[in-house]
């Protein structure tokens, strides 16, 4: 394949977009190894390079200690964080992202302004896990010998079983950092293949023990927790070992792929045969595709390539009656209600994905980013509503940031001084002669993907739809910023965390006709619900439109505060997400687009889909896993 | 529902707002600096870009495309129609008129009013409150001087001038109504039910002035004036268009303000008392105010304003409303509300009549008019003075807001009070006689169509302590009318006269229960009545109170019973309310002859419109809409049945809770 020159250009092509741009290359699984790798003189070294550096990433993963790379008190590398440096001024560590070992001479102040936070005020975590304080594993014997005599490795190891128990919900984190968990998987087993997963299902049945499966372990919904008063041995199925691309067929441009595999993995393999998915959703450098499929993922890019539930062609499933998959692989078929609907979404309650078939794309060839600045936020949703309705799926991303702070605070100091001198001239021009108040204005980030003509043509259609809402265009760079930041902006929790700041993210899907509704009333219910729950410092509560689609948006919040002065400050935050939730349903929103429901958001289920609504899921679970083998409490 | 603390509750102080006005230019203030405080998200704009933003809104836009649809008309005809709608309707506010009112209005209020006092916190809190979210304004409706005295009020404290929703019928008066328009006011035909077109400009005119925070709604839940200064039972229309916006999120809150101003001397008392005995209402006129323009030598003491805590909707409606219909239907359709959704309106409106209520000022003359009505043709003054100190303290204790002009002793405040009302009454040799002037001589019903007048004036008065007292005072009746002790048959009837009365005074309502308990409380509370796990007893002590109770609303029974035997006895076949209201006027006007009746009361179409309604809502006669209103047709033998309740000669009203 690599003889095709056609296809080895547009690999070359693509990662030389990725150096530059993204920040989920391969490059950032070699930061660990020698840096004279990154720093390759040519495109050629690099690529060799890169190629000595995969295989070693591959070895990582096998054995099954990817969580060496990652934080076990937070989010993403350990070698990537925000810090303050000697200087005071905050910086991000690691190479792995191009915000890396920059200073963000800005942020301090938007970090004080905003919170009223204070670099000497600090907490800190826990340097590593205290083993003592891990609830013991409890497996029985008979078990360990079946499980054994199957050759599937497993971990009884503290460790291993923390890192397994948990998302990356607020709450635990500040337990990671703080406490400990009252319940957590007994064992981890790393299955390597579907037969594996078999086995594994068989035994729990047998012995009847509860089993949760794990993916990248990116949950935001508290799915990944066991239920405490679980008294079975639970097991956690690690997936991470399956992670091959079985097949890939370019007649039909589908791939079959094992479950475990992670995002950035799956699309750099696919790559190098001129491929892609094309769904990143923004936790893609963890999170894995079988977790995808599990709670109804959704990709940034989602425009052009759709969501999860448009790319399965295919999912085989195993479960305690047996394993559920369809006898042919074609694009839609009439066969009564779709049974991957009760697979996607299915949280881990039914049993594990382990093998998908899923649609795959030429690597497109020509890419680009663009931004618009609208003088508010209503302007801009109003344009986002207009580029939906017309240009549909024509390109690949557009987002909309409430306010420009942020990604501001961010923006690092540019070497070039020609560049800043531009930059300089270009605010002002905004926020002089355009009378845009910086307060309020917004910025939407863009991207393009496509075959170059195309791209420029839809290019300057969004860009003449945006001028009649009084859009102003902000350079690529701001565009760049904005896909950066996607990534970037999960570790700015960590950091938060030491300075007495605690926040999250959570989103919804809207009508159009009620975003802004919506995004107004949400903010200050939070600002109230701070205000009445004893908050002393203002919250941060913005919000963003992430995703456009024809019949509406969908919405992240960012809500963060300082919560200095307050005793039980994870409550006071979970009272006022609640508050929030109710929020959102009351103006129309959903209960969640993506994140999914998990423990976190059950009790608005009934509310969400009807009694009736509810039992149908029910009656699919006492069908599928009578005796509760997948124990993971989720949805239901 | 009703706070049980009433009398310890605190309230504000109050501040005369005219006092700097008799100090300082008129033309100076009407000419000051004018910068109201607005709604925080407000984008401001003309009144001409409301109306076209209402005709353009996708609401209005749908409903002309429907009825274009139905009637087989163009839309634009359609269109056209709801730009006359828009322009009958729409307010110009400009401040050069509201200038022009701000002067005249101080020259004729120093004229007329000794003091204009309001609580200057409940002027802060709305200051507060309408920069945080839209507000709607509902101050009891007593007289026309409402609405000017709330803008004048608002103007003096800097505060953004109100939209008030007015009756059409000021249309008519020449240049008085184009300059209440530019001062703010938006007028509402009287009834529009049936026209769909009218509803949805109207429906949307008022959100879309509330959703931008343009400023301040104003309206009236009673839906017009109180001829008997009673609280009217609430109108819903209004409060559920005004509700709309935030139960579809349109808004993140919506503030309501419950304003009771009160008057000392009601300057409509004398209209107000001939219209009720049949003598029609004028109708509004410039000229008929040119002509009254004569009372501005007559003094009418003072007037209280009391602006209550801002209520916020959100609150009320927490957990009560089921925010899935408003999910499931795009939010610019027309959409008749769920029954939870009326129930909450209707609870909401009769949670504002009660704080207005609440927080109404008493003036001493009310006292006096509720002992004088017990105690007519005359009374001795002495006697006068004692009573209404007594009656004074029984007010606190029920929760009522007494007023006592500052440092005045009994005597000369009642006296005071004597003079402002020497149209009512006056004092002849030591003794307060009914001032029934051009009685002496004369043709009978001449006699007593004057007295009559003298007795409703007086009654106005009285009635406003009714509010307060109906609790107390019905479980006072029940306890007479049944002649027993046992808690359970005093509740029925309680919850039967509670039923019977349910137009005539404010009950919130399905809580009759709560009602019976909070009026046995406060009677326990002034030593009247003991009360233990079965019985109620009277104490020795407080049979003077429970006497004086019952007495007071005896006028109440009696002409209810007078009304009813009418229905039963003279109505055979369908009839209108224009039929009926001579015809129960005339019967009662006989038995007022005859002398066989002393319930002047019963004259006033108030009460037999009320009484009428009664029997509707208890199923005693039947109302039927035709094509010329509505006929009513009496089922004989539940009004006689009904009687019998009164007479004590049947003693379950119906099923009594099981609590009890």
């Amino acid at each position: 394949m690599r003889g095709n020159g056609l296809k080895l250009h547009l690999e070359r092509f693509r990662l030389d977009i990725r150096e530059n741009f993204f920040t989920e290359t391969a490059v950032r699984h070699l930061n660990c190894l020698p840096t004279e790798v990154v720093g390759s003189p040519s495109l050629k070294v690099f690529r060799k390079r890169l190629d000595v550096a995969l295989s070693v990433l591959v070895y990582l993963a096998c054995c099954g200690k990817r969580q060496e790379l990652l934080k076990w008190n937070g989010w993403g590398y350990n070698d990537s964080k925000f810090i303050f440096n000697k200087k005071g001024q905050a910086e991000f560590t690691g190479k792995r992202y191009r915000l890396g070992g920059m200073v963000l001479p800005t942020f301090k102040e938007w970090i004080e302004k905003t919170f009223g936070a204070s670099l000497e005020h600090k907490t800190t975590s826990r340097a590593s896990l205290n083993v003592n304080d891990v609830p013991p594993s409890i497996v029985n014997e008979e078990f360990l010998q079946d499980l054994r005599a199957t050759k599937i490795s497993y971990s009884q190891d503290a460790e291993d079983r923390v890192f397994r128990a948990h998302g990356h919900c607020l709450h635990e984190i500040f337990v990671l950092r703080e406490g400990m968990f009252k319940r957590i998987p007994d064992i981890v087993v790393w299955p390597v293949c579907h037969e594996d997963v078999v086995k594994i299902v068989e035994l729990a049945c047998k012995h009847n023990l509860c089993i949760i499966p794990f993916g990248g372990g990116t949950s935001v919904s508290s799915a990944l927790e066991c239920p405490e008063e679980e008294k079975r041995t639970i097991i956690s199925l690690d997936t991470s070992q399956m992670n091959r691309i079985l097949w890939i067929d370019e007649k039909n441009l589908t791939a079959c792929v094992e479950a475990g595999i992670v995002g950035q993995d799956l699309e750099k393999q696919l790559a190098e045969s001129g491929f892609c998915t094309g769904h990143e959703p923004d936790s893609m450098e963890f999170s894995s595709l079988g977790g995808w499929v599990a709670t109804r993922a959704s990709g940034m890019k989602k425009n052009i390539y759709g969501n999860i539930e448009d790319l399965v062609i295919h999912v085989k499933m195993v479960t305690p009656r047996g394993i559920v998959e369809k006898n042919c692989q074609v694009p839609r078929m009439s066969t009564g209600p779709d049974i991957h609907h009760f697979i996607m979404g299915s949280e881990g309650i039914l049993g594990v994905v382990t093998e998908v078939t899923i649609k795959i794309r030429p690597v497109p060839e020509y890419q680009k980013y663009g931004s618009v600045v609208f003088p508010n936020f209503e302007r801009g949703v109003a344009c986002l509503r207009e580029v939906a309705k017309i240009l549909r799926a024509l390109f690949a991303l557009i987002r909309l940031f409430l306010s420009f702070a942020k990604g501001h605070a961010l923006k690092p100091q540019v070497a070039s001084i020609f560049t800043s001198f531009l930059d300089g001239l270009k605010k002002f021009y905004i926020t002089k002669f355009k009378g845009f108040d910086p307060n309020i204005l917004c910025v939407a980030t863009l991207l393009f993907e496509g075959d170059r003509e195309k791209v420029l043509q839809h290019e300057k259609q969004v860009y003449d739809i945006a001028t009649k809402f009084g859009g102003l265009a902000a350079g690529e760079d701001n565009g760049q910023r904005g896909y950066m930041l996607t990534f970037v902006i999960a570790y700015l929790r960590d950091l938060g965390l030491d300075y007495y700041v605690i926040g999250e993210s959570f989103e919804t899907s809207v009508p159009w006709d009620r975003v802004l509704d919506l995004c107004r009333n949400v903010k200050e219910r939070i600002v109230r619900e701070c205000k009445e729950k004893g908050v002393q410092f203002a919250p941060l509560s913005t919000c963003r439109v992430t995703q456009t689609y024809d019949a509406g948006a969908c919405v992240y919040f960012y809500f963060a505060f300082n919560y200095r002065g307050i005793s039980d400050p994870i409550h006071v935050y979970e009272q006022i997400e609640r508050a929030a939730r109710e929020e959102i349903l009351a103006n129309g929103g959903s209960l969640s687009h993506h994140h999914g429901v998990g423990k976190l958001r059950k009790r608005w289920m009934k509310e969400s889909i009807s009694d009736v609504g509810l039992g149908m899921l029910r009656s699919v679970k006492e069908y599928v896993d009578p005796n509760n083998i997948f124990g993971n409490k989720n949805l239901l | 529902m009703y706070s049980k603390e009433l009398s310890s509750k605190k309230r504000d102080e109050f501040e005369d707002i005219l006092e700097e006005r008799r100090l300082s230019s008129d033309l100076r203030y009407a000419m000051k600096c004018y910068t109201p405080v607005i709604y925080k998200g407000l984008s401001p704009c003309k009144p001409n870009a409301i109306k076209s933003a209402v005709l353009q809104s996708e609401q209005v836009q749908y409903v002309i495309k429907q009825l274009a649809k139905e009637m087989g008309e163009s839309p634009d005809v359609i269109q056209e129609e709801a730009t006359e709608i828009l322009d009958e309707m729409g307010h110009r506010m400009q401040l050069g008129a509201v200038r022009f009112f701000a002067f005249t209005l101080s020259k004729i209020f120093k004229q007329l009013f000794q003091r204009v006092c309001v609580n200057e916190e409940g002027m802060q809190r709305l200051q507060h409150a309408i920069q945080e979210h839209p507000v709607v304004l509902l101050p009891s409706h007593r007289s026309y001087v409402d609405f000017l005295m709330l803008s004048y009020l608002l103007y003096t404290y800097d505060l953004a001038l109100p939209v008030i929703a007015a009756g059409i019928d000021f249309l008519g008066m020449k240049i008085v109504g184009e300059l209440l328009r530019r001062a703010g006011a938006f007028f509402m035909r009287r009834s529009f039910g049936g026209n769909r077109l009218y509803w949805a400009v109207f429906a949307e005119y008022v959100k879309t002035m509330l959703r931008s925070g343009y400023a301040p709604i104003e309206f009236f839940i009673e839906g017009t004036r109180s001829r008997t200064a009673k609280t009217l039972t609430p109108k819903f229309g209004l409060l559920s268009i005004v509700m709309e916006p935030f139960f579809k999120r349109e808004v993140f809150d919506t503030y309501f303000v419950p304003i009771s101003i009160s008057y000392e001397r009601i300057l409509e008392e004398s209209l107000y008392a001939h219209e009720l005995l049949g003598v029609p209402k004028p109708k509004e006129s410039t000229s008929g105010l040119l002509k009254a323009r004569r009372i501005l030598s007559d003094n009418f003491g003072t007037i209280h304003i009391y602006v209550g805590q801002p209520v916020s909707l959100r609150t009320l409606a927490s957990g009560r409303i089921n925010r899935c219909p408003y999910n499931l239907v795009p939010r610019h359709l027309p959409q008749k509300p769920s029954e939870d959704i009326q129930e909450f309106v209707s609870d909401v409106a009769y949670k504002m009549e009660l704080l207005q209520i609440e927080n109404m000022v008493l003036s001493p003359w009310v006292l006096v008019a509720a002992v004088l009505l017990q105690n007519f043709p005359a009374m001795e003054f002495e006697l006068l003075i004692e009573k209404t100190l007594w009656l004074k303290g029984l007010t606190q204790t029920f929760g009522g807001f007494i007023e006592w002009p500052d440092n005045l002793c009994a005597k000369k405040a009642v006296l005071s009070d004597l003079t402002l009302h020497s149209n009512i009454a006056r004092l002849v040799n030591g003794h307060v006689v009914l001032n029934d002037k051009g009685v002496e001589d004369g043709p009978v019903g001449e006699i007593i169509f004057r007295h009559a007048l003298a007795v409703l004036m007086c009654a106005t008065y009285r009635n406003q302590l009714l509010n307060i007292f109906v609790r107390p005072a019905l479980v006072a009746v029940a306890l007479q009318m049944t002649h027993s002790f046992r808690k359970e048959e005093v509740y029925s009837c309680f919850s039967f006269l509670r039923d019977v009365f349910s137009d005539e005074f404010i009950f919130f309502p399905g809580i009759s229960l709560k009602d019976f308990e909070e009026g046995c409380f406060l009677l326990t509370k002034c030593d009247a009545i003991q009360t233990s796990q079965q019985e109620i007893c009277p104490t020795d002590k407080g049979s003077g109170t429970v006497s004086f109770l019952s007495a007071m609303f005896r006028p109440f029974v009696e002409g209810y019973q007078l009304i009813f035997r009418y229905l039963s006895k003279e109505m055979k076949e369908a009839f209108t309310e224009k039929q009926f209201i001579p015809g129960v006027r005339n019967f009662v006007f006989q038995l007022l002859e005859k002398g066989s009746t002393q319930c002047y009361e019963a004259l006033s179409s108030d009460m037999q419109k009320n009484a009428l309604s009664a029997l509707v809502q208890l199923g005693a006669v039947k109302k039927k809409k035709m094509s010329n209103g509505f006929t009513y047709n009496v089922n004989q033998e539940a009004v006689s049945k009904i009687l019998d309740m009164f007479d004590a000669r049947i003693l379950v009203w119906k099923p009594v809770a099981a609590r009890l």
